[in-house]
């Protein structure tokens, strides 16, 4: 069966609440946990971003669905293979660098897509896009310097830096995999080209990380399923706790 | 007060009314003065006041937008319909010249440069809202709220807080 272009853009609007707020989710873990106050700062800034974009993204999925379901609904009463986001935003915070690489892998793609969305045909997604890209571009500057400082900096730095590139690479093929979703957004809604962002994420990928002096991984097999709800095992255990409240006590409010 | 027909209302009063609601994190300003009231429209049924959330996780959104209920409310405005408007999106360019005398008498700096991705990205100097020099420095591109990067003079030595343009 042939998806209907508004389901297209429903499900297309979820998944992009879906990344956001799993890595708001993954970023607030680090409250209280950043190696330095000015990341800590950093940190809760940039995850409070997110989650106002999630709460857009979702407010707006509500809307499309016309099911009457609300924001916190999405966010709080759906279960791990409801979720779309991409396996890379799951990925554990580890240590400092695997943190910020997951963030730099991750931006250099958000941001290309953001760019792209804010030229969308459809009103209400290119004004979030909008609102959101300002936020990101300023997360992609501060992130991509850390990286450069720890991949440049000492030793064990780059040698820890490179390794969290390494891991992570495995989930970076995912986010230009694209679907049927993808491509009506393209073709319906002036959305997104995921292979020009591709071509634009590679290249400033590699000059980030050539200034961090860390080698570009070569090519491997890539780890796919996100966008349809297989996760991998960090993800049971980071939704049990983010949904723990509203499943002890449905419905509770502030 | 006794609840008064809409139309009673000019936009210029409602807007008078909007000056006295504060930004609840930095309440030396008013939601007139970080230009977040965009329009404000009095109709037979009402008025509308549409306001642009500064940042999308902003935790003052919401507070602001029952302020501004509360404040017409209370002036006995009926009707009061708050709106989120997000394009546009808030811009600190749209912070007026009051606003940011208000916010440097305060101590925070205010947003250097006009909004472009260029400023975003390139290093601007920033005065010190104390003594005026701009020999300072950053500590830190973040602070207290989403909206602010810490620094410090490097002439008088006191940290201040500077509002970041967006």
């Amino acid at each position: 069966m042939v998806m209907s272009k508004e389901e297209a853009l429903y499900r297309y609007v979820l998944r992009l609440g879906d990344n956001a707020l799993v890595l708001a989710q993954r970023l607030i873990e680090l409250v209280a946990h950043g190696p330095e106050l000015e990341e800590e700062m950093a940190n809760a800034n940039f995850a409070l971003d997110y989650l106002g974009q999630a709460r857009m993204f979702y407010s707006y999925a509500g809307e499309l669905e016309g099911k009457g379901r609300s924001e916190d609904e999405f966010a709080f009463m759906r279960g791990e293979r409801e979720f779309a986001n991409f396996l890379l935003i799951e990925q554990p915070n580890g240590h400092f660098g695997d943190t910020i690489a997951r963030s730099v892998l991750f931006e250099n793609f958000y941001l290309s897509q953001l760019e792209a969305l804010t030229q969308c045909s459809d009103s209400r997604l290119a004004e979030i896009a909008a609102r959101s890209v300002k936020e990101i571009r300023y997360h992609q500057r501060h992130d991509s310097q850390w990286l450069v400082r720890l991949g440049d900096g000492t030793a064990e730095s780059h040698e820890l830096a490179q390794q969290s590139v390494n891991n992570l690479w495995r989930y970076t093929g995912e986010l230009f995999a694209g679907d049927e979703i993808d491509d009506i957004l393209r073709d319906k809604y002036n959305g997104p080209d995921l292979d020009r962002i591709k071509s634009d994420w590679q290249l400033q990928t590699a000059k980030t990380l050539k200034e961090a002096t860390i080698a570009v991984p070569e090519d491997q097999w890539m780890d796919n399923g996100g966008r349809d709800g297989r996760h991998t095992e960090h993800f049971g255990p980071l939704i049990a706790e983010m949904q723990y409240m509203q499943r002890s006590y449905p419905g509770l409010t502030w | 007060m006794a609840a008064t027909t809409p139309k009673t209302h000019s936009e210029a009063q409602i807007r008078s009314w909007l000056a006295d609601v504060p930004d609840p994190e930095i309440p030396v300003v008013s939601v007139i003065d970080l230009g977040m009231v965009r329009k404000v429209t009095v109709t037979d049924v009402g008025v509308v006041v549409d306001v642009s959330p500064t940042y999308s996780g902003c935790p003052a959104t919401e507070v602001i937008e029952d302020s501004i209920k509360t404040k017409l409310d209370n002036e006995g405005v009926v009707g009061v319909t708050v709106k989120r408007v997000l394009s546009p999106p808030w811009t600190t360019d749209w912070i007026t010249e009051s606003g940011r005398n208000k916010l440097l008498e305060y101590g925070i700096a205010p947003p250097v440069g006009s909004a472009g991705k260029r400023e975003l990205l390139g290093k601007t100097a920033i005065r010190c809202p104390q003594c005026g020099t701009d020999q300072t420095s950053v500590i830190s591109e973040f602070g207290s709220t989403a909206c602010k990067a810490s620094y410090k003079c490097d002439e008088c030595l006191e940290p201040f807080e500077y509002f970041k343009c967006i």
